[in-house]
């Protein structure tokens, strides 16, 4: 995975203030951030972060403002420049490049969705896609009908001539998503991109990347506060608190398993039942005959879709794993608890 | 910690007694208590308890009082009043050196610089003035008569807005013509025209150069900064002895006065782009020329256009003024009227300058509004309109024919409307003059009776001394150390130059103006702040009174008070106030809804809210509105010296037209420039630092867009 992973990231650091690069590797880089402003004025950012994205997978950094995900996502593409430490995208090293080698990755390799989508107001909705395209040179009629596709792809046909002012938020950020496309990136980073955006609307683009994902199979980078964005969009998730790494893994070992205080206390409100795979409910079996033919479910199943079956069985129902094999088993009371705790909740 | 709260609570809880907001039950005073227990126990987590300052008038009022006391005794003794023409021995100094400069023109490369920028000028002036002004030899009239000049000017009213523009601009230039003052009113369009082309030419570069680099921009502000501050009419002494007298004089006067905004809001344009497009732009992997030309000047376009308009009307105003060193122009025949107090001359020219602020400033807004109906496909359908343009341009060329060609297409008939009109006005000013005078005088006399002279006789009939330390102790009470230092230096430099006495008698008016200007700015801003209808009604006046350049004021003026201090003090009202009532009543409504919403569900009276909420929560923009008053005011004297105001002004406007007296000239133009340093630096202190960035911007932008 370390070879072929899409973004490879090693020890990264960003402290902001004059001479940052000196505090690295004395004690007090280990300082907690407060401690570390009241005596130097430096504060952290990011603080020795590492992971791996395989390609195609999407990876959530959930966090609350001021934790650092933000500063995270811009040091991927060094919008920022990281103190130390080294980011891989595609295989290639990012921290080393000069000035004319970065720009071109960022031309093809990767692109953004912004916040407050970031859009310029004095270009159409055609000129604001193919941007990226202008940007890197190519020619009026390749870019218009690249940007047509992309266009059509996020669902605005008809909107190419209106001016961004004209669209609603939900529609502008599908052009921001429609220009982040057109470049053809292996990479796409959000940046808490539909934060700013009404519930409805926000729920309506969630879905959209998840089609869009489906469709187009880009690794993609998404930032977000909001825990059920992470947990519907994630096939991983880094949580980040105070600009370190409180925890990474998929969305039903967050729940079942939380790091610490803070990650439980983040999801004791989640609806469990709509992440929790029958992984985390289960018991090991007895005997390994005990429910034999009962019906059998994959362990991956999460458990709101296992529920009907189990319920409808009497007695256990036999979980197996990737392989196929029989690896433990659930019963009425493994569902009910999880479902029944939720409603205490 | 819960037992030493409590005990540090007995002897709070009585002092709280008297307190209005005194605990009831006990409750509120013991957690009151806590909180302060807590802020002295962990010092480090708590923001630093802030002393309230000592009240600073109470020393001021102190200094006051002995000052009083002290004068009483020497009053009149030691004033450095000069008589008639005396001139000082710095004042013959800097005679010499302008004498020494003029001496070397052809050999100090300074001088020959200036002197070959001024014949490039000269040189376009007289081209421009041949081609549509004056007669061009052998011709008996301009190259292109008043019909080709007219239509041209129509159609391109047309072609960068709209038609009622190009009506607007029609209008204008038949008038021109009707009332008989063509050839100024083209000389004017012509020192306009060039020095916005050099404004435009030198501040867009410089400006996105300030937007884009900080360092660049560390050097160009105060510079900015300084010309901004300097009144007008102190650019002219020294420009005209590096450019002589004449339109070179007028057009380097002008791109100086009228550059700074545009480089200011260009670079304000350049630095609000916010970041996430520039992020959006590097995340697209964009160059730096990429970013600037696709991002940034577009974005900002709108802005700059905007300080475009304020160039223009800015210069404008400036070649109005530049008729003071000979610049051609409306302003000459102003200025003339001016001089021999004769308002009816001076109206006619005073109205085609205001009609051409309304033209200039009509198009060059709709032009930059235009732009953006296209891009959105408003307007004519796109073939019609260049059917309309085409049109227009055979049109355009018959006139200019014609006007080649005939006589009566090249000269404008003059029927004498323009002198019989004169006549008119000047009895229905007489008479209407007559018929006010007992309202007029009584203002006058009340205001200089009751403030101006006592003011007047306090300040600059005591000795120079007296004064000088009663100012630097003010300074100091109001504005500490960072007060006193520029306070001394500037008060040392107005000893040294001689002009004490003026400075004085000035420095009284100015205060009067100011306080009255903001007594106006105060009670007309939080009306139209509280008001929609009252802004409705009453920013327009405002507009138009920033939009009418400086010197047309004094006419209107002169006509109700005659020439006297007073006139310059209400001139120089008429010509501040606008500004400074904008800037408190954009103050006030900034205050934001919520706060005031809060103040009402608690029960505050309208008074109230405006005296503990709207006035307190707008401090900074009634501390602006008071800086701006202030320099506006002092910019104003100047040019109020023109009409009985005397002291600095009269000195200055002296030694523009007079050579033996350059030196006392400039002395008197130097003094005022410290005495603006001197109440800018004392204000500013006194109200603590004016937040960044704003202090002159607001003024510059007369609406949003």
């Amino acid at each position: 995975m370390t070879t072929d992973s899409a973004l490879k990231v090693r020890g990264l650091w960003k402290i902001f203030g004059p001479k940052a690069e000196r505090l690295i590797g004395t004690p007090d880089a280990a300082l907690s951030r407060k401690d570390l402003q009241a005596k130097s004025g430096h504060v952290i950012g990011v603080r020795d972060v590492s992971f791996d994205v395989a390609p195609g997978e999407v990876f959530v950094v959930m966090g609350l403002s001021g934790s650092g995900k933000s500063t995270l996502v811009r040091l991927l593409t060094r919008l920022i420049e990281p103190t130390a430490g080294s980011v891989h995208l595609d295989g290639i090293d990012l921290t080393g490049m000069d000035e004319n080698a970065l720009r071109e990755v960022r031309r093809r390799k990767v692109s953004m969705v912004f916040q407050h989508f970031g859009l310029l107001p004095h270009r159409k909705v055609i000129d604001n896609v193919g941007f990226g395209l202008e940007v890197r040179g190519e020619g009026k009629t390749a870019r218009r009908v690249r940007a047509q596709d992309m266009i059509d792809l996020v669902g605005l046909s008809g909107y190419e001539q209106n001016f961004p002012d004209q669209l609603s938020g939900g529609m502008q950020q599908r052009v921001g998503l429609a220009r982040a496309l057109a470049g053809d990136p292996a990479v796409l980073m959000f940046d808490e991109p539909f934060s700013a955006l009404d519930p409805l609307i926000r729920r309506d683009m969630q879905k959209e990347v998840i089609r869009l994902h489906h469709e187009v199979g880009k690794t993609m980078v998404f930032i977000t506060h909001d825990l059920d964005e992470a947990l519907k969009l994630g096939d991983r998730i880094l949580i980040m608190r105070d600009g370190e790494i409180v925890q990474i893994g998929p969305p039903d070992e967050i729940i079942a398993a939380p790091a610490d205080d803070y990650v439980k206390d983040f999801v004791a409100d989640v609806n469990k039942s709509h992440v929790l795979t029958l992984r985390w409910v289960m018991r090991p079996p007895d005997s390994p005959d005990e429910g034999v033919g009962a019906p059998t479910l994959p362990q991956s199943t999460i458990v709101r879709e296992a529920a009907r079956t189990v319920l409808a069985h009497q007695g256990v129902v036999r979980v197996v794993d990737a392989d196929d094999k029989f690896v433990g088993v659930v019963d009425d009371e493994d569902i009910l608890r999880v479902v029944v705790a939720e409603q205490d909740a | 910690m819960t037992s030493h709260s409590q005990r540090s609570d007995g002897p709070r809880r009585q002092s709280d007694g008297n307190a209005p907001e005194a605990s009831r039950d006990g409750q509120a005073g013991q957690a009151g208590a806590r909180v302060r227990f807590v802020r002295r126990g962990r010092a480090e987590d708590a923001p630093p308890l802030r002393d309230d300052p000592a009240p600073r008038w109470q020393p001021a009022l102190l200094i006051l009082l002995l000052w009083f006391l002290v004068w009483m005794a020497t009053k009149g003794s030691d004033t450095l009043a000069l008589q008639g023409r005396d001139q000082t021995g710095i004042m013959h100094a800097l005679n010499d050196f302008r004498d020494s400069m003029l001496r070397g023109r052809d050999t100090n490369p300074v001088m020959r610089l200036s002197g070959t920028i001024a014949d490039g000028f000269r040189g376009l002036v007289a081209w421009l003035q041949r081609l549509i002004s004056i007669p061009a030899a052998p011709r008996p009239v301009p190259e292109i008569g008043w019909l080709g000049v007219t239509v041209v000017a129509t159609w391109i009213g047309y072609a960068v807005a709209n038609w009622r523009i190009a009506l607007l601009v029609l209008g204008t230039f038949v008038s021109y013509g009707a009332f008989g003052y063509w050839s100024d009113s083209m000389d004017l369009l012509i020192i306009v025209g060039i020095s916005v082309l050099v404004c435009v030419l030198i501040g867009v570069p410089l400006g996105i150069l300030a937007g884009t680099s900080r360092r660049a921009n560390a050097v160009i502000e105060p510079v900015l900064d300084l010309l901004q501050t300097m009144p007008t009419f102190v650019y002219l002494l020294p420009i005209v002895l590096f450019f002589g007298i004449g339109s070179a004089s007028a057009v380097v006067a002008t791109v100086l006065y009228a550059a700074p905004p545009l480089i200011r809001i260009a670079a304000h344009g350049i630095r609000s782009v916010p970041p996430t497009m520039l992020e959006v732009g590097q995340s697209l992997g964009q160059t730096r020329a990429q970013q600037l030309r696709k991002i940034q000047i577009p974005m900002a376009k709108r802005t700059i256009i905007v300080g475009l308009n304020q160039t223009t009307m800015a210069a404008l105003s400036m070649a109005t003024i530049a008729s003071f060193v000979d610049g051609p122009g409306l302003g000459k025949p102003v200025l003339a009227g001016l001089r021999i107090n004769d308002v009816g001359t001076a109206l006619i020219p005073g109205l085609l300058i205001v009609a051409t602020a309304i033209m200039l400033d009509r198009a060059t807004t709709a032009a930059s509004e235009r732009a953006d109906v296209i891009a959105r496909g408003g307007g004519l359908p796109a073939r019609v309109h260049r059917g309309i343009l085409l049109g227009g341009a055979v049109v355009t060329l018959g006139a200019l024919y014609l006007s080649r060609l005939m006589f009566w297409a090249a000269q404008f008939t003059d029927h004498g409307w323009g002198r019989r009109l004169a006549e008119v006005t000047d009895h229905a000013v007489d008479s209407a003059t007559a018929a006010m005078s007992p309202i007029t005088s009584g203002i006058k006399d009340g205001i200089s009776y009751a403030f101006l002279n006592p003011l007047q006789d306090f300040i600059a009939e005591s000795p120079w001394w007296l004064a000088f330390a009663g100012i630097a102790a003010l300074a100091f009470v109001l504005g500490g150390w960072r007060a006193l230092a520029p306070a001394v230096v500037c008060l040392a430099g107005m000893r040294a130059l001689g002009e004490w006495h003026n400075a004085m008698i000035t420095l009284a008016m100015t205060l009067v103006a100011t306080v009255m200007c903001m007594a106006l700015a105060v009670v007309i801003g939080v009306a139209m702040a509280r008001r929609g209808s009252v802004d409705l009604a009453i920013r327009p006046i405002l507009d138009a009174g920033q939009t009418i350049p400086a010197f047309v004021y004094l006419v209107p003026v002169l006509a109700l008070f005659g020439p006297s201090r007073f006139t310059g003090i209400v001139a120089a009202l008429a010509y501040a106030a606008p500004v400074s009532i904008k800037l408190v009543a954009d103050g006030v409504k900034g205050v934001s809804a919520t706060t005031m919403e809060a103040a009402r569900a608690s029960g505050a009276s309208r008074m109230q809210q405006i005296r503990l909420v709207q006035l307190p929560m707008a401090r900074s923009a009634l501390v602006l509105a008071t800086n701006q008053g202030l320099l506006f005011v002092l910019a104003m004297a100047v040019i109020a010296g023109m009409v009985g105001a005397g002291a600095l002004g009269y000195e200055v406007v002296l030694g523009s037209s007079r050579s033996e007296e350059w030196g006392k000239g400039a002395a008197a133009g130097m003094t005022i420039v410290l005495l603006g340093i001197l109440l800018d630096r004392i204000a500013r202190r006194a109200a603590g630092p004016a937040p960044e960035g704003t202090r002159w911007f607001p003024v510059l932008r007369r609406r949003g867009h």
